[in-house]
């Protein structure tokens, strides 16, 4: 086989396609949110630690740089949870169709975007 | 000529006898994840976070407790599933095994000082 003809990488062959960039987007916001389980568990153990250790996470994450993470946390937290659905119901063996895969790609995207705001509004 | 035995052609198994443990384990913490993540969410928004006392009453109350507790053990287990599967993709040679284990044991001590955080809360509260 000459050269040319070998395989080349997925992102050389494939035109951009909304699936693709979500399946990336699904990793990347599960490593960000495997982050925040950080701040799960600093959250229970500044309440075993005292009044004052809590205190002082509250006020971190009241501060810009705290509720940037945890608005960031909350898309990632929104995303991943709806792409999540998503492919248990491929799992599951629905929704594979072209059309129907992009449809619910757009949908858990815009979703998760108005659930995100959504929270902010209320929180 | 394949060198599988029939038993484990028949079982679907690869070489290391768990290929779909893996897998089932991360779909079983994705669909506990789904309400749990849900309740908690819901929970904070409601929450008097600037009250100390109030935070600590609510964890201590049983059915809350009982399901941070569940909470953190699928949430560290989906997350420790998931970031192997990271790490066995993108991290190659001698560090890969140093990377791995130490992500997996991270992911021990966070579970067990989520819930031992909630266990002291309960039972101090309750005193």
């Amino acid at each position: 086989m000459a050269r040319t003809d070998r395989p080349l990488s997925p992102f050389l062959v494939y035109r951009w396609e909304i699936s693709n960039t979500l399946s990336f987007l699904h990793r990347m916001t599960g490593v960000m949110l495997s982050i925040g389980s950080l701040a799960l568990v600093g959250w229970l153990i500044s309440i075993v630690a005292g009044h004052d250790a809590y205190s002082r996470l509250t006020a971190f994450f009241e501060g810009v740089i705290g509720a940037l993470i945890l608005f960031g946390l909350t898309f990632c937290f929104f995303y991943h949870l709806g792409n999540g659905i998503r492919h248990l119901f491929w799992d599951a063996g629905y929704g594979f169709e072209k059309q129907r895969a992009r449809m619910s790609g757009w949908i858990v995207l815009i979703s998760a975007l108005l659930l995100t705001l959504a929270f902010w509004i209320v929180a | 000529m394949s060198l599988e035995s029939p038993l484990n052609k028949v079982l679907g198994l690869g070489s290391a006898k768990e290929g779909t443990g893996h897998w089932w384990a991360q779909r079983l913490t994705a669909i506990s994840l789904v309400p749990l993540t849900i309740w908690f969410a819901i929970a904070l928004l409601g929450l008097p976070h600037g009250n100390y006392e109030m935070i600590v009453a609510w964890i201590a109350q049983p059915l809350n407790a009982i399901l941070i507790v569940l909470l953190i053990i699928s949430l560290i287990y989906h997350s420790s599933l998931g970031l192997q599967m990271v790490i066995e993709d993108y991290v190659h040679g001698a560090a890969k095994i140093v990377v791995l284990i130490s992500v997996q044991l991270a992911h021990v001590v966070l579970a067990v000082s989520g819930i031992y955080a909630v266990i002291v809360v309960s039972v101090g509260a309750s005193q």
